[in-house]
């Protein structure tokens, strides 16, 4: 096994557990729903909330750092260049995440200076860490870059996933810089906030779930790597020829010109095409093999992943996107439904199959299959849809009742509190929630099962096509 | 660059299947769409900064404010009337931009975002604030008395009807900027955003 792979566990299982932290805050932010006196001075909802979504960030951003770390030397068939800064930086970011919810959970917020920016709390949604921890995620991220770049330069082999991940990592470190900035003029700041959050989210990072998963196919079904990375750059062309001109489906209302509500309906109105693509991939790969495969988990959370990222992401994105719907869906439950299931979708499962697969590669001995995968499997998918489901109930009620009906008003806001549908929709979502939170418990008690078996020492070669 | 081994393209193959076709593709697309963006941001960057064709100065904060139904446009916008003091006192645009300066500092350090919406984006647990400066539960006060109805809110909140908002320890200079930057924000032309249709019905 290369020190790379090693290091790629390490991260893994680093965001596996905060993993867990996100779905702990997330139940704990449910709660304030359904009583909204939880707690109310002591840890007030923002905290809980800023901790569940900055470690839904962190976990996936780790999970894609692992997943690389494990693909990048067999793809090279080389050792990764640096690899001891790598596994410094390590420590590091995990250091620095430790600090960041320390300070979030007893601090909370400072005054009105600079000083709260820089140590406290940023309060940017998403990229709230204080400053110095921004500076410590891109230094933890130059270095991988570093990892990545070095690698592709040094070796003999460089295979078109590596240079589309090469390419992607440019924009995914350049567009963080947005971590840092305090616009006073809220439209200058949530217009290159969407910049960081849009470009991340809807092209950067789709790249990026792209070359892991086209890794993941060759790994797993032994797929052809021509036809995956065939398939690789259609799904480039598609993701990013709709999705850099769909970042205008966020410049509705923010104060931007009304071209926008044409040119961001039109383009995100096609995003859900390279979505689409990647089914008919999964579909196409897994009867071409006839659904063999000696990791029944990694393959499921594989489907899982092309399935969820085209509902989540796609169809559900696509649901209320067009300007004529937005007006009344947008920053309502209907938008944190859409992000539930694209999130999970586009990434999660992604990460899980990577998992799975690192598993049974590092370690020989122990059973992949048994009843846990299944249960995990269900409960966590279970628990997704009926949160998704829950939040999708509650958000329509507030579109149609608050917005278009209420006028939006404070008044309206609050008259929505005490509709049933509502309530339905956020009882629903915090029972569902603690059934994802049992699907993830037995997710962590299978994989800590299979990584106790012995470890394998072999190195892994990819399992070339015979396509 | 090296073709890594398996790129290799047998001669039957049409161009559909080679990478390279797809490949080209992809480059061409995201560079055309990049080129696009940028244009559209250099002409965006104009409309949104302060005077720019939606985004007003900050001295509008001394103007009375509306968000009237515009019968050609079908939808809300605001409108910039006579002058309307915030807390007695005229501010020129460098004192207005150093104050809503502090309210954008306000909302940042308490983590706003974490409950409530600003032009719809931030937290769901909480009213939207685009036009919170305009929302007829502070326009029951009149003009000159709701920037301190809304202070006094901001320093010691209390119940509206199911939620209470925390106390975040924000002293009154604190709540001052915030409410100035509420007052510039309700002037933002949102392209008709939150719908007006319920307070306002075009009758």
């Amino acid at each position: 096994m290369y020190r790379s792979q090693r290091l790629a566990l390490k991260y893994l299982t680093a965001a596996m557990v905060l993993f867990g932290v996100m779905v702990l805050f997330g139940a704990i932010s449910a709660t304030y729903y359904i009583n909204p006196s939880f707690l109310l001075n002591t840890f007030n909802f923002n905290t809980a909330k800023i901790l569940h979504i900055d470690t839904l960030i962190l976990w996936h951003l780790m999970g894609f750092f692992g997943a690389v770390y494990w693909f990048l030397p067999v793809d090279t068939g080389q050792e990764v260049e640096g690899i001891a800064l790598g596994e410094v930086m390590f420590w590091i970011f995990c250091l620095v995440i430790a600090v960041v919810a320390v300070v979030f959970i007893f601090v909370q917020y400072g005054s009105s200076t600079e000083f709260s920016l820089w140590f406290i709390n940023q309060g940017r949604k998403y990229v709230e860490a204080p400053r110095w921890a921004a500076v410590a995620v891109v230094i933890v991220g130059v270095v991988f870059a570093y990892n990545v770049v070095a690698s592709g330069i040094k070796s003999t082999r460089r295979s078109g996933i590596l240079i589309v991940l090469i390419l992607d990592l440019i924009p995914l470190l350049v567009l963080y810089l947005d971590a840092f900035p305090a616009m006073t003029n809220m439209s200058q700041d949530l217009f290159w906030w969407w910049w960081l959050v849009h470009l991340w989210v809807e092209a950067t990072w789709e790249v990026l779930i792209g070359c892991i998963m086209a890794w993941t196919l060759m790994e797993l079904l032994g797929a052809s790597r021509r036809v995956v990375e065939s398939w690789l750059y259609v799904e480039v062309a598609l993701v990013l020829g709709t999705g850099i001109l769909g970042l205008g489906h966020h410049y509705f209302w923010i104060g931007t010109p009304r071209y926008w509500l044409g040119v961001g309906g039109f383009f995100s109105a096609l995003e859900p095409l390279p979505l689409l693509g990647m089914v008919i991939h999964a579909i196409y790969d897994a009867g071409r093999h006839r659904m063999q495969t000696g990791n029944r988990p990694a393959f499921y959370w594989m489907l899982a992943e092309a399935f969820g990222n085209f509902l989540g992401a796609g169809v559900w994105g696509f649901m209320m996107t067009l300007p004529q719907i937005n007006l009344y869906s947008h920053g309502t439950q209907w938008t944190a439904s859409h992000a539930h299931f694209a999130f999970w979708g586009a990434y999660s499962c992604g990460i899980f199959a990577v998992i799975y697969l690192a598993l049974e590669k590092s370690r020989k001995s122990a059973g992949l299959d048994g009843w846990a995968w299944k249960w995990s499997f269900a409960l966590l998918n279970v628990g997704l849809l009926g949160m998704v489901g829950g939040l999708l109930v509650a958000g329509m009620d507030q579109a149609f009742f608050e917005r278009a009906l209420g006028g939006s008003t404070w008044s309206a806001f609050i008259a929505l509190q005490h509709r049933p549908w509502y309530i339905e929709g956020m009882w629903s979502r915090f029972g569902f929630g603690l059934i994802f939170a049992a699907g993830y418990i037995i997710l962590m008690y299978d994989m800590l099962r299979i990584s106790k078996g012995k470890k394998g020492e072999a190195t892994i070669e990819p399992r070339e096509a015979a396509a | 660059m090296d073709e890594h081994p398996s790129e290799k393209v047998t001669a039957h193959n049409s161009y559909t299947t080679d990478s390279r076709f797809w490949r080209a593709g992809a480059i061409a697309a995201t560079l055309f769409m990049s080129a696009v963006l940028a244009i559209l941001t250099v002409d965006s960057l104009k409309a949104i900064g302060p005077g720019g064709s939606h985004v007003p100065m900050y001295a509008v904060i001394n103007h009375h404010i509306g968000y009237e139904y515009d019968t050609d446009k079908h939808e809300c916008v605001p409108e910039v009337g006579g002058e309307e003091l915030l807390f007695g006192q005229r501010y020129d645009e460098t004192q207005a931009a150093q104050l809503i300066a502090k309210g954008k500092l306000v909302i940042q350090s308490r983590a706003c975002m974490g409950c409530h919406t600003f032009f719809g984006n931030g937290a769901y647990y909480a009213p939207d604030l685009t036009k919170a400066w305009l929302d007829p539960l502070w326009m029951t006060y009149p003009a000159q008395k709701r920037g301190a109805a809304i202070i006094n809110f901001l320093i010691n909140p209390f119940h509206v009807g199911y939620h209470v908002m925390p106390n975040l320890h924000i002293d009154h200079e604190e709540a001052q900027a915030v409410v100035a930057y509420l007052k510039w924000m309700s002037a933002v032309d949102t392209n008709g955003f939150p719908d007006c249709a319920g307070r306002n019905p075009a009758k």
